[in-house]
This record gives C-alpha cells, sequence and structure tokens, in this order.
C-alpha cells in the first residue's frame, strides 16, 4: 500500500467504526453545520471547562469522507485547549486527514471543523 | 433505429476513450457538426446582426434568423417570431415570472408540483412579495404527478399552471397535453418547461397547446449559453418588455422608448450568436437521428437499466416503474439514505456502523475512479428530496451516445462500490 491508499483505508475505518459517535451528555457546546449542495450533515457536540475541551461527540450522516473526518475530529480534540481549535486552519485538518480530496469533497472534509469552530463560538 | 455506438463517434470527446458519461441531464456532449458550425461562423462571417449595412453583417443575420426558424420548426412552431432566445431554461422562466407577474393581484395563484426543479419554482416564489398565492400538485407513490390533487389545486384563482414535462429526478413524462386543457378550462396559463423533454422526445408547441415553453441549448447537443422561449404571438405581445437595452426598442427619446417587434423585444442586447447557430446544428443532428427513434432508444435503455437494477441487492430507484412514461433519468441510492433528525440521532435511533447504506457522494466518486461520471446530490429539486425522504440521490442520465454497455458498467462498478464500502 502507497502513503495515500493507507489514508483512504483509515478513512473507511474511521467511516465504518466511527468514532465518538452518539451523544454527549455533559456538552456545553454545539452546533449542527450542512453542506447543502449534497445534504451532508455533522453535529458537533463538546464539553468544554477551563478552556479545555474534556470531551467530544458528533452524529451526522453524509459520504465517508464527512463522517470519518467528524471522527477524526472528535478523537483528535479531546483534552486540547480551546484555542487549538480555535487556531486551526483549514489545509492543517485538511494534513492531519491526510487524503487527497479535489475542491468538490474538500467541503465534506472540512464539515466537522467547522461545526466545531461555530461550537465554540456559541459556547455557553 | 440508430446504433448508440456510431452516434458517439460522432461526439470528439469519447475519443478519450476513458469516459462513460452518464450525466446528460445536466448537460449533453456535443457532436463535431455542432463544434464546426460555431467555428465555421466564427470564420466566415462573425459580425454584430441587425446593425450592420455590409455583407457579413447581412451574413451572421441571415444565419442567426434561419436557426431561429429552424429551431422553431422543430418544436412544432409555424411562426419564428414566437421563439425568443435566451440563455437558458432559468432565463426563459425568470423573463415569464418578471413579465406575467407584474399582472398578478394579491390573491392570485399559481400552480407548480412538488417535482420541479428549482428553476421552476424560485422564479415564482419571488411573486410571493406581491401576495401570490404558489400551491404544489403533489406526487403518487410511483413518482407520477397526482393529478386529481393538481385538479383539485387548480380554481377560478389560479391564474399560471407551470410544470415540468419530464422530471429531471424521477424521469417522469407527465401527461402535459391533458394539463394543459384542465388549465386552459380554469382559464389559466400554462407554461411548460421542457428543459428535459425538448432534447430526449417529440415535441410539439400545438398538440400540447401550451401557452409558453423554456428549453436549453445545452442539454441537447447545442453550446451553453442559448436557450429558447417560446410563446404564443398574442400572448408574447401582450408582456410588457423585460430587460431594456438595445436591439429591444424601436425607438428611443429621452423621455422614454417606443418597443421593438417581436421575438427583439425581449432580446436586448447583442444576442449569444454562434450559440444559436450551434443550437441549430444540434436540431439538425437530433431531426437526422429522429426524435421518435431517441425516444424509442432511451424506453429500450431505461427497460433494461431497471431490470439490471432488480438484481442489485439494497438498490432503491425513484420514478415510475412503466418505461412509457419514463425518461432516461435514473435516480437511486445504495440503502435508505434518509433525511437527517437530530433528535432522533441523538437518542442513537440508529447506528451508522449498523446501517448499509453507501451515500451518492461516495458513490459518485467511486463511479469516477472508472471514468463513470453520474451526478450525486439533491439535483435542484429539494422540495422534492424532502418529498421523498431522502437526504439525496445519485443520478445516472442516459442520452443517444449510450449503450446498454454504459449500464453495464455502472452496474458492475456499483456492485465493485458495495464491497469497497461494506461495513
Ligand atoms: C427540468 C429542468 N428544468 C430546468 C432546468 C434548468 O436548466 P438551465 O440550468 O439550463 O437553465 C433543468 C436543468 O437542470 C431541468 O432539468
Amino acid at each position: 500500500m502507497n502513503d495515500e491508499e493507507i489514508s483512504v483505508e483509515a478513512i473507511l475505518d474511521h467511516y465504518r467504526n466511527p468514532h465518538n459517535y452518539g451523544k454527549l451528555e455533559s456538552s456545553n457546546a454545539s452546533f449542527t453545520e450542512f453542506n447543502p449542495i449534497c445534504g451532508d450533515t455533522v453535529h458537533i457536540q463538546l464539553s468544554i471547562a477551563d478552556g479545555t475541551i474534556q470531551d467530544a461527540r458528533f452524529v451526522g450522516r453524509g459520504c465517508s469522507v464527512s463522517q470519518a473526518s467528524a471522527s477524526m475530529l472528535t478523537d483528535l480534540l479531546k483534552g486540547k485547549k480551546v484555542e487549538f481549535l480555535e487556531s486551526m486552519t483549514e489545509p492543517e485538518f485538511l494534513g492531519i486527514l491526510g487524503i487527497k480530496v479535489g475542491p468538490a469533497r474538500e467541503k465534506c472534509a472540512l464539515l466537522s471543523l467547522t461545526a466545531a469552530k461555530k461550537a465554540v463560538k456559541g459556547a455557553t | 433505429m440508430f446504433d448508440p455506438v456510431r452516434v458517439a463517434r460522432d461526439f470528439p470527446i469519447f475519443s478519450r476513450g476513458d469516459l462513460t458519461y452518464l450525466d446528460s441531464a445536466a448537460t449533453s456532449q456535443k457532436p463535431s457538426s455542432v463544434i464546426r458550425a460555431v467555428e465555421d461562423y466564427y470564420s466566415c462571417c462573425n459580425s454584430n446582426v441587425h446593425r450592420g449595412i455590409y455583407r457579413i453583417s447581412e451574413e451572421a443575420t441571415e444565419l442567426y434568423e434561419k436557426s431561429r426558424e429552424n429551431i422553431s420548426h422543430f418544436i412544432g412552431s409555424t411562426d419564428p417570431t414566437g421563439t425568443v432566445f435566451v440563455r437558458n431554461t432559468t432565463e426563459a422562466i425568470n423573463l415569464l415570472s418578471y413579465t406575467l407577474g407584474r399582472k398578478l393581484a394579491p390573491g392570485d395563484e399559481i400552480l407548480l408540483s412538488v417535482m420541479e426543479h428549482h428553476s421552476n419554482m424560485v422564479p415564482w416564489q419571488l411573486l410571493r412579495e406581491r401576495g401570490v398565492v404558489i400551491r404544489y400538485a403533489d406526487i403518487d407513490s410511483d413518482g407520477k404527478l397526482d393529478l386529481e390533487d393538481l385538479k383539485s389545486k387548480i380554481s377560478r384563482k389560479t391564474r399560471i399552471v407551470s410544470l415540468t414535462h419530464a422530471s429531471n429526478v424521477l424521469g417522469t413524462i407527465n401527461p402535459v397535453s391533458e394539463i394543459s386543457r384542465t388549465a386552459h378550462e380554469a382559464s389559466a396559463l400554462f407554461i411548460l418547461d421542457a428543459a428535459q423533454s425538448v432534447p430526449h422526445m417529440p415535441v410539439d408547441v400545438r398538440s400540447i397547446d401550451c401557452d409558453f415553453m423554456a428549453f436549453s441549448g445545452h442539454k441537447m447537443l447545442g453550446p451553453a449559453g442559448i436557450g429558447v422561449l417560446y410563446g404564443k404571438q398574442d400572448l408574447l405581445s401582450d408582456l410588457p418588455p423585460f430587460m431594456g437595452g438595445g436591439d429591444m426598442i424601436r425607438e428611443v427619446r429621452l423621455d422614454g422608448a417606443t418597443w421593438n417587434t417581436l421575438p427583439y423585444r425581449f432580446e436586448a442586447g447583442t444576442p449569444n450568436i454562434e450559440g444559436a447557430i450551434g443550437l441549430s446544428a444540434a436540431v439538425d443532428y437530433l431531426r437526422n437521428l429522429g426524435m421518435e427513434d431517441v425516444r424509442y432508444h432511451e424506453k429500450d435503455l431505461m427497460s433494461y437499466v431497471m431490470k439490471r437494477a432488480e438484481e442489485i441487492q439494497d438498490l432503491i430507484y425513484y420514478g415510475p416503474r412503466d418505461p412509457e412514461i419514463h425518461g432516461g433519468v435514473f435516480s437511486f441510492n445504495l440503502g435508505d439514505i434518509p433525511a437527517f433528525d437530530l433528535e432522533s440521532e441523538l437518542k442513537g435511533v440508529r447506528r451508522p456502523e449498523s446501517s448499509h447504506e453507501l451515500h451518492p457522494h461516495d458513490i459518485s466518486s467511486f463511479l469516477d475512479q472508472s471514468g463513470i461520471a453520474v451526478r450525486a446530490g439533491h439535483h435542484c429539486a429539494m422540495p422534492l428530496m424532502t418529498r421523498l425522504g431522502v437526504q439525496a440521490t445519485s443520478r445516472a442520465s442516459f442520452y443517444i451516445y449510450n449503450s446498454r454497455k454504459d449500464a453495464d458498467k455502472l452496474f458492475i462498478a456499483l456492485e465493485n462500490a458495495k464491497k469497497a464500502f461494506a461495513r
């Protein structure tokens, strides 16, 4: 397997067995983002205390890229400072996902990041 | 009957050799004759129409007007002044909503259907500002228009019935002559969105007796940026202008202007001359194949596609099962792709890893790896997606250059996609 095939496999793994799927009871920041082009939807829930993301979960429906990226992002965010999320750029996140996506599917890949950032903005 | 494999040879794009094009409902490919017609025009007599008193301008004007006559005959109209060149279906319907809308009063009703493309929905919805009421005829479980529902929603208040001839999602071919009569009995205007019918079947504006009709060149082998608004002469004459500018006027003074005759009144500014000439060449190509045969070919292909579809487990497809009323559009999902509902999702009603659905986006990306171009999404028919209870669908659409082989490729790739994404 070359690098690209490995990351496609990683995406498929997360798609088949999403991490952190379901309701987060302690959530105090959440946001639903959807892509009107294809209907892909991701709802991110964060539990934030003392500027740190204690826990992260998501629910959603959509293509493998949008759902796997939400699974990977929620893994990544746990235990991180809120600033870590706020300062993460789109190219950085795409780099972490490690897949090459065309412009049409970039939106799917970024859906969860957008949702998470908006969740933090509206955090209670 | 023509052979689609030979037809495909007339289309330079297929010399790539790696393309299975199943997205003609979005836009069609172009045969060399159309490409050549546009090129010839640029090389022989490019100039502005209706203006120059010199030879090439007269030649350009003649080519442009001959194209109008040709296209007008193609749709069964005997009067080319009722054939207005516009950019596309969307522009034609906006022209109608803008001009007809100015005559509507609060409480007047416009009847559409839930299967309309956004371009036959949003322009009418803009009139709600004036108090105009928009109503929608429903579909039945087979994806056919519910005629009882449609008739029950027509009343004395109905001023316009605007309907698609063939659905770009369901493939449904609507009984438009009958609906035209129903509309006229209620003294309403009948407008036909023919974007998915004029390219695929014989369409005769006189036998349908539509008052206006809209279609796009790019979906019927012609260039993009050229389309047609057909209208009955007396009705077009009654409409106020749409866009103001050059060509649409007779005389301009500092305190106002008078309007040009039809169809120029609705063709403000320099028109898409090469587009009209290209579309005329496209019409020649289609006429040469024979529109009856085009329809027959697609019906035959769709019967085959529906048969193959039954063999694939979890494949759900939409629209009528009867190929007689199903155009060359095949919308489907692998597994159920219901609309997202946050509440039930948070309650954990449905675990993603236990479902076997495959999202349209994944399907189209996967098919793309085998050079198969299909569309995924809402197909500019979001209310229809809601009505069907789905988030999105995949859509394979067929045309004159597609054969059963292309359908076979599609179904083989779909089986492979199911394996690749199996949970
Ligand atoms: C039924 C129908 N109506 C209208 C349109 C709009 O056509 P255009 O984008 O060329 O204006 C389409 C194109 O997708 C269509 O399928």
